[in-house]
C-alpha cells in the first residue's frame, strides 16, 4: 500500500491505493449527510419502541402508544356515531313512515339517502332510479310491490327473491308448458292484455283472450289488470313494461316468464342507512301515502 | 478493519456471510410467525371447485389489474366497501387478489350486492347497466363453456400449499362443481355439497340453465367474496393490529 499523500493539484487527500502508478483521491461523504444518515438510525429504533415494530414468536412489539390502525379506525367511527346522534337517535325510534313526516330529519335522510343510493342501487336502478332495462324505474308511479315509504323499507330490507328468509315472493308460472296455454290463446291474451293500454290491433283476438285472461292472470293481475302488489304482480293496464312492451315480448314473458331479484340490504346497510335510502326513493317521484 | 478483510480472503468470506444472514433473516423469520397474523375467525372455508374456477378466469383475465380485494381500515372505504379486510379472508388465496390500483371498486365484499342477472348484463356489455363505466366487456365468458376435468388436481395442487382440502372434498371435486353450478333445479348432491362448503352461492348463475359457462363459474366466485366471515360475532378488539 503507498502512503496516504496530499495531491497537489486538487489539494485532497489520497485513500493510499495505487494500481499501476495511478492514484485514488479520498472523497468522503458530506458530514451534512453522514450526520443525518446517524440521525435516522436513532428515530428508527425510537420508532420501534413507539410504533409495533417487530414480529415476535407469538406477536409482536406493540410499541409504547399502543397505535393500530384498525383501532384509529374503530375510534374514529366511534366518533362519528357520536356525532350523529342527534338525529340517528330519533331515526332510531321512529318508524321510517314517522321520519319521513318530519322536515328536519327529511333533510338528513335525503342527504345521506342520496349517497347510499348512488353507491348501492344506481348500478341497476340507474342514476336517480331512471331504471334499466328489466330493472323497474324508481321515479315513476308505478311500484311492483308497493310505493309507500314503509312498503319500500320492507322491500330493500328483504329483497326480492332473495336468499333471506323474509324476501318478497312471488312467480308467475311458465304459461308455455304443455298443460297451461297453447301457443294461440297465448297471443290471444297478449292481444288482451295490449288492449288494455290501447295497443291492441287485432280486436277479436283480444275478445277471445278476456276469458282466458279472467281465467288465468287475473288472480295475480287483478280483473281489471291493475295489478296486485303483495304479490308483485304487475299493472298491465298502464304503459309501463320491465320487460318490453313488444307483443313478442309479452308472449315471451307469458310463456317463461323471466324474474328478476333484488338482494337483501339487511345486513349489508344497517336499519339508519336502509331509512335513508328508503325515504330517498320514495322522493323520486313516486312515493306513495 | 477495512484493510484487514480486504487482505484475508477466510475472514471475508466470514464476515460476507454474518452480512447476508442479517439480511435473509430478517426477511425470513418474520414469516414463521405467520400464523400469528391471522385472525382467529369463524366462517373461513377453502373455494368451492367451482368457485375456484371462476378464480382462475378473474386471474387469467387480469381483473386484479384495475379491481383490488382489499378495504383498508379508513373510515371512507369502511362507509362505502363495508368491513376492512381481514388477513384471514384471504389466507386460502393464492396467489392473494389485494391489487395495488382501483381502476374500478373495490370488490372485497361484492358478493351478494348484486343480483346473479346483474353481474352477467354487466359482465357482457358494463355500460348496458352503468353507462359511465369503462370497464371492459367479457361476453365472450357467456359463449365459453367451462374447462373443469382437472378440478381435483387444481384442489390438491392448493393442499400441498396449504389449503386444508379433505380428501373427500378432492374426490367429489367435479360432483360439487357441478351440484353448485345447477343449484336445487340439477340433480346434484347439494346437501352433501353444502355440508362441505357452507354458505357457498347456489345456482344458475348466468341465465343459462342449458349450459356450464366460465360466466357460472366467474360470477359464483363474485357472489362469494366478503361473505363468509360473520362479522356481527366477532370482537372488534381482538383483531385489531
Amino acid at each position: 500500500m503507498a502512503e496516504i499523500e496530499k495531491d497537489a493539484v486538487s489539494g485532497r487527500e489520497t485513500t493510499g491505493h495505487e494500481w499501476d502508478g495511478i492514484k485514488e483521491l479520498n472523497t468522503p461523504l458530506p458530514r451534512w449527510w453522514l450526520y443525518t444518515f446517524y440521525v435516522c438510525i436513532l428515530w428508527s429504533v425510537g420508532y420501534w419502541i413507539v410504533y409495533p415494530a417487530w414480529p415476535t414468536l407469538s406477536g409482536y412489539t406493540k410499541g409504547v402508544i399502543g397505535y393500530s390502525s384498525r383501532g384509529e379506525l374503530r375510534k374514529e367511527l366511534a366518533a362519528r356515531d357520536k356525532s350523529r346522534t342527534v338525529w340517528t337517535d330519533r331515526f332510531s325510534a321512529l318508524s321510517v313512515g314517522g321520519i319521513a313526516k318530519d322536515s328536519e330529519l327529511l333533510n338528513y335522510a335525503m342527504a345521506g339517502g342520496r349517497v347510499i343510493f348512488a353507491e348501492n342501487c344506481a348500478p341497476c336502478h340507474g342514476a336517480s332510479g331512471s331504471g334499466n332495462a328489466s330493472y323497474p324505474v324508481l321515479a315513476d308511479d308505478d311500484w311492483l310491490w308497493g310505493g309507500t315509504v314503509g312498503d319500500i323499507y320492507t322491500t330493500i330490507n328483504y329483497g326480492i327473491r332473495s336468499t333471506h328468509d323474509d324476501t318478497r315472493l312471488g312467480e308467475m308460472p311458465n304459461f308455455g308448458d304443455e298443460d297451461m296455454l297453447a301457443k294461440a290463446q297465448i297471443s290471444d291474451v297478449t292481444e288482451y292484455v295490449l288492449s288494455l293500454s290501447g295497443n291492441s290491433s287485432d280486436r277479436d283476438a283480444a275478445m277471445r283472450g278476456t276469458e282466458i285472461f279472467a281465467e288465468e292472470c287475473s288472480s295475480c293481475h287483478g280483473e281489471s289488470a291493475e295489478g296486485v302488489q303483495d304479490m308483485g304482480a304487475p299493472r298491465l293496464s298502464d304503459g309501463i313494461w320491465l320487460y318490453g312492451n313488444s307483443k313478442e315480448k309479452i308472449m315471451s314473458q307469458i310463456s317463461t316468464p323471466k324474474h328478476g331479484s333484488m338482494p337483501a340490504w339487511n345486513g349489508r346497510l344497517d336499519d339508519i342507512s336502509i331509512k335513508q335510502v328508503s325515504i330517498y326513493v320514495h322522493s323520486l317521484g313516486g312515493g306513495q301515502q | 478493519m477495512q484493510s484487514l478483510l480486504e487482505r484475508n480472503a477466510i475472514l471475508l468470506s466470514i464476515a460476507i456471510l454474518i452480512t447476508v444472514s442479517i439480511g435473509g433473516l430478517v426477511q425470513i423469520v418474520p414469516l414463521y410467525t405467520i400464523e400469528n397474523t391471522i385472525e382467529k375467525v369463524d366462517g373461513m372455508r377453502p373455494y368451492t371447485p367451482l368457485e375456484q374456477a371462476g378464480r382462475n378466469i378473474y386471474i387469467r383475465e387480469g381483473c386484479y389489474l384495475c379491481h383490488s380485494q382489499m378495504i383498508r381500515p379508513f373510515r371512507d372505504e369502511a362507509e362505502r366497501y363495508g368491513h376492512y379486510s381481514l388477513a384471514a379472508e384471504s389466507m386460502y388465496d393464492h396467489p392473494f387478489q389485494w391489487g395495488s390500483k382501483r381502476t374500478g371498486p373495490d370488490l372485497a365484499r361484492v358478493g351478494g350486492k348484486y343480483s346473479n342477472e346483474w353481474h352477467t348484463e354487466h359482465m357482457i356489455n358494463p355500460r348496458a347497466v352503468v353507462p359511465e363505466s369503462i370497464m371492459p366487456g367479457y361476453s365472450f365468458m357467456a359463449e365459453t363453456l367451462l374447462g373443469f376435468d382437472d378440478a381435483a388436481e387444481h384442489l390438491k395442487t392448493l393442499r400441498a400449499v396449504g389449503v386444508p382440502y379433505s380428501d373427500e372434498q378432492i374426490a367429489r371435486a367435479i360432483d360439487d362443481l357441478n351440484a353448485q353450478a345447477t343449484g336445487e333445479d340439477g340433480d346434484g348432491d347439494i346437501e352433501g355439497f353444502q355440508s362441505r362448503y357452507a354458505k357457498a352461492p347456489l345456482g344458475d348463475f348466468d341465465g343459462d340453465p342449458t349450459r356450464l359457462t366460465e360466466m357460472d363459474a366467474l360470477i359464483a366466485y363474485l357472489q362469494m367474496l366478503g361473505t363468509l366471515v360473520d362479522f356481527s360475532s366477532l370482537d372488534a378488539k381482538a383483531i385489531e393490529r
